[in-house]
């Protein structure tokens, strides 16, 4: 029988939104497989989140060390590597600390790796179908993984719908005393919160944002003047801050701002899921591009395909005249 | 200091547009666009810094054909002193751990103190920096978009989610994978290029590295096709000539809210 184990990450005692999908995405790889929760860590935190899982999971594997209080991936790999068995399927998020762990733990694990699944199509024999996408989601692509040995796999939150969870009644299993040596060459120091900008995007309705589409430093101009006729705010995706051209408390996206506007206009943006991350509350999105077939176009409510140079200058003074 | 930044040709994403070809189990590549890995530019960069504070020499080394090799210059053009390329018919379609084999093979050569990659390429799966750390059994981090170098250990910054920071000491050597924005890398010309277009960058192939069980007959992840995902309706599209399409936009922005 097919054993898969999903890595429950969490934050404050509460686990992220994945715990619901792992077991979705569990049954498309195999729906008679055992599924098996494991949260490491320490402490409350760790209790609380381990009693959680006892509504979604069957089973649940609790890991409760010291050295395991913050998820330093190389400290995690050592004991996930010893509790985890090495012909399973282990999943984990496509997030940083899942990017952080996984690749590493499929050699540990002598497994097949795959990242950022989107969806799993079924196992034949010991070939386990799995969907992923390429080139910031331009093309997705079917991948076969051979899973004789096991594999690593890291799932993209919120690719798989989430089940309801509260009644599973699931049991624990302590397996503190399996985890081993967990000394490691990285040390974890401390976060550093993200910096407060002069303006705070997630309180506006309404988002021109803009990608790496402006193309240059001067055209934001033209941007900010479409978000005054429209009492907007100006946002941006990431290449715009690593640009240095707007500041970080601007992005929009998983390692930027999460942001719930009624109205999300998509400026010369791709759509990578990395930036929609950071999108919710369903608002209406434009998208504006001047290629035809940008993800985006997926996504938006509305779009249109022009150049954003010429398109926002006209759009500025249409409105400006209305 | 001695660093190592293991770089990767790829289709550039922001000048084309990507069709498939007609049996659909690849691109079309003909007219593709190719450039160095967004990523790998900030490694190198940064690995040129460091070298610029601390002394010591940048390699770029990438698993690639003879094509590859433009993107080799290019980082030498940067500043790196050295490049190296791995290429043999024998690497073609090797997975992650195929290209991290590889390249360790080509590691355990030399004598690095660290190695970097990009945190992610255009497959967008972040795997052979951690999968190479884990061979070599040196510590890792991905994501990184912050280094202070000290005497054998190192402080890095790593991006975690909302854009916080989290900072970890490392013992050297170790493997980092770099995330965009650490740094602004510098601009290089056609000039620059020419100026390190008759530097010798040696080739290495299979033999030469010892490795063996790479390519696709190792590969136990494989890709099976390309396809375009019809992901439902979709945006609805608004056509016409500039203004019919502004006159719509504005009717729609003003039910939403927007206006
Ligand atoms: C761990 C991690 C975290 C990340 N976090 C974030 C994040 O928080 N936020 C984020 O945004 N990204 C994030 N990224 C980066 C993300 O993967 C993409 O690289 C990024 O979102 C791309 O930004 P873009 O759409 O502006 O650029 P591109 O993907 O280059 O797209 C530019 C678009 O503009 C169009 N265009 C170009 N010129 C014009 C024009 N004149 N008129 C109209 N359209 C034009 C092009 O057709 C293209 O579709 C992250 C990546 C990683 C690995």
């Amino acid at each position: 029988m097919t054993q898969i184990f999903a890595y429950i990450p969490y934050k404050n005692g509460a686990a992220e939104d994945i715990a619901l999908e792992f077991p979705s995405a569990a049954k498309k790889i195999d729906e008679s497989a055992s599924l098996t929760a494991v949260v490491t860590g320490s402490g409350a935190d760790l209790d609380k989140v381990v009693e959680d899982m006892t509504g979604i999971y069957s089973e649940v594997i609790k890991v409760d060390n010291a050295d395991l209080a913050y998820p330093n991936a190389d400290v995690v790999r050592k004991a996930l590597a010893n509790i985890i068995p090495l012909d399973a399927i282990f999943l984990t998020a496509h997030d940083t600390f899942g990017m952080d762990l996984a690749p590493g733990l499929s050699v540990k694990m002598d497994s097949s790796y795959a990242a950022d699944v989107v969806d799993f199509e079924g196992i034949d024999g010991t070939t386990l179908k799995a969907v992923r996408q390429e080139l910031g989601g331009a093309v997705s692509t079917h991948m076969t993984i051979d899973i004789a040995s096991g594999a690593v796999m890291t799932v993209r939150p919120g690719s798989f719908a989430p089940v309801e969870g509260g009644s599973a009644g699931g049991s624990v299993t302590d397996k503190s005393g399996d985890a081993g040596d967990l000394s490691a060459k990285r040390k974890f120091l401390e976060i550093v919160e993200a910096e407060v900008g002069d303006v705070d995007i997630t309180k506006s309705d309404v988002l021109v944002s803009i990608g790496r589409g402006i193309e240059d430093e001067d055209n934001i101009e033209v941007a900010q003047e479409l978000a005054e006729a429209m009492k907007a705010v100006v946002s941006c995706s990431r290449p715009i801050v690593d640009a240095k051209w707007l500041e970080k408390s601007r992005q929009v996206g998983t390692s930027g701002q999460t942001v719930k506007p009624k109205v999300y206009m998509a400026m010369g943006i791709s759509g990578s899921f990395q930036h929609l991350g950071g999108v919710k509350g369903n608002p209406f999105i434009v998208a504006v591009n001047k290629n035809p077939k940008a993800p985006i176009f997926q996504v938006a409510d509305v779009g249109v395909v022009e150049d954003i140079l010429d398109f926002m200058p006209e759009l500025t003074e249409a409105i400006n005249d209305l | 200091m001695e660093i190592l930044v293991c770089v990767k040709r790829v289709p550039d994403t922001a000048e084309n547009e990507f069709e498939l070809n007609g049996a659909g189990n690849d691109l079309d590549r003909d007219d593709l666009v190719y450039s160095v890995n967004e990523w790998d530019n900030y490694a190198v960069e940064e690995a040129i810094q460091i070298v610029d504070k601390v002394g010591g020499n940048v390699t770029v080394v990438t698993v690639g054909d003879d094509e590859s090799e433009e993107v080799l210059r290019r980082e030498m053009a940067m500043g790196a002193n050295n490049g190296i390329l791995l290429s043999d018919d024998a690497f073609e379609g090797s997975d992650g751990k195929g290209i991290a084999a590889i390249l360790k093979a080509e590691i355990e050569k030399g004598s690095y103190d660290l190695i970097m990659t990009g945190a992610q390429a255009d497959e967008g799966a972040g795997q052979v920096g951690g999968m190479l750390a884990a061979m070599l059994d040196m510590p890792y981090a991905s994501l990184v978009n912050k280094i202070e170098v000290g005497d054998s250990k190192i402080t890095v910054g790593r991006e975690i989610e909302g854009g916080n920071q989290e900072m970890n000491e490392m013992q050297l050597p170790c493997v980092l994978s770099i995330q965009t924005g650490i740094n602004e890398p510098r601009y290089v010309g056609i000039r620059g290029i020419r100026k390190v277009a008759k530097l010798d960058i040696p080739v290495k192939s299979a033999s030469d590295l010892g490795v063996e069980g790479v390519g696709d007959a190792g590969a136990k992840t494989k890709r099976v096709d390309y396809f375009v995902p019809d992901l439902g309706d979709g945006a609805e599209m608004l056509e016409g000539s500039t203004d019919e399409i502004i006159e719509k936009l504005i009717e729609k922005l003003k039910a939403k809210g927007g206006l």
